[in-house]
């Protein structure tokens, strides 16, 4: 069974999804996981799927790329692929003056001190910057990451807090 | 145990004797919004002033239920909060003003959705008490208050005691995808 990683960006309008669906649910590929958002007036999915091979879902996809609104891309990857193990989930929320940089910076650090981002997002708001990132840290080292993200986030004149992810259990 | 505090005893804005003045609220990233305000003397003329020009500004703000002295360029602990007429409020104690307040017991968490004059454009999740118990002080008097609350006028007191302490809803939100662009303005 074949792993495929498939992006689509483009201008939004209305019936990207259900064309991109419609393309690989006839070719018998299996969505698994996506996240499909609009950007700024771009929609944009990323998804997982299984199935078919790399080349019959591209050929699938570029109808609907044809016209030059939409950009798809599909590769194969492998299953079932290595992951990091898991950490203690943190939330790193960062606002302030947008700037270049802030996302780099404050990843970096997250990055040495052995975090791994699972999820982020960013907003432009006016000038408003805004940065939320959930994080696997090694277990323990929250105070010492929450220092050298305040101290980075300083030098780049935002704000930043970690706090522990509440995962809600019911 | 230092004070007795104790409710409101019937304080209304007018116990303040001065005419509020409406100011301009600042928005993020203005970095006044980011720093801790200090403490302060809840009988000086100026915290007065700013009481008053707090809750005038706060009633010409269409749907506002609190405002923090940071919102309005202030570095200081004082915020004014009506949750009067509001659908998801229950306990309301009307319009009132508290200087130096903190939260001395929350419970009975919940995510709930937030917005804030502040960050105009964006809303977020975020998890707060709805049970709190909140001490502070009045202005002009200075009487110590000791505030039971709950539901929509807890989570305003803590998203108004936060503005206080520099933070903002958006340092709170629950996760990736709990933020948002605002589709009602009100």
């Amino acid at each position: 069974m074949n792993e495929l990683a498939i992006t689509v960006i483009g201008r939004d309008r209305p019936a990207i999804v259900a064309d991109v669906a419609e393309a690989l649910a006839r070719l018998g590929a299996n969505l698994t996981d996506s996240t499909m958002t609009r950007l700024r007036g771009h929609f944009a999915m990323t998804l997982i799927c299984v199935g078919p091979a790399a080349a019959e879902v591209e050929a699938a996809l570029a109808p609907l790329a044809a016209d030059g609104q939409l950009l798809a891309t599909v590769r194969a990857v492998t299953p079932d692929g290595r992951t990091a193990p898991a950490g203690e989930p943190y939330v790193m929320a960062v606002h302030g003056a947008d700037r270049m940089g802030i996302v780099a910076a404050m990843t970096r650090v997250l990055a040495d001190e052995g975090g791994n981002v699972t999820d982020l997002s960013t907003r432009l708001t006016g000038s408003l910057y805004v940065v939320v990132a959930e994080v696997e840290l090694p277990p323990g080292s929250s105070d010492e990451v929450a220092g050298r993200l305040a101290r980075t986030a300083a030098e780049l004149g935002v704000g930043v807090s970690l706090r522990p992810a509440d995962p809600d259990l019911l | 145990m230092t004070a007795e505090y104790v409710g409101l005893g019937g304080w209304t804005p007018e116990a303040l004797g001065v005419p509020g003045e409406v100011l301009p609220v600042v928005a993020a990233p203005d970095p006044v919004l980011s720093r801790p305000g200090p403490e302060v003397d809840p009988t000086s003329t100026e915290v007065i002033r700013l009481a008053a020009d707090l809750v005038a500004t706060m009633r010409v703000s269409p749907g506002c239920v609190g405002l923090a002295a940071p919102q309005v360029g202030v570095g200081a602990q004082v915020f004014a909060v009506d949750v009067t007429g509001h659908p998801k409020a229950v306990t309301v104690h009307g319009t009132f003003v508290l200087c130096n307040a903190k939260v001395v017991e929350a419970s009975r968490w919940k995510a709930g959705r937030e917005g804030c004059m502040s960050v105009p454009d964006l809303t977020g999740d975020v998890k707060r008490a709805g049970r709190l118990v909140v001490e502070g002080v009045l202005p002009g008097s200075g009487a110590p208050v000791r505030l039971v609350t709950d539901g929509f006028e807890a989570r305003a007191l803590q998203h108004e005691i936060d503005h206080c302490a520099g933070l903002l809803f958006l340092d709170r939100v629950a996760g990736a995808h709990a933020v948002y662009q605002r589709k009602v303005y009100l």
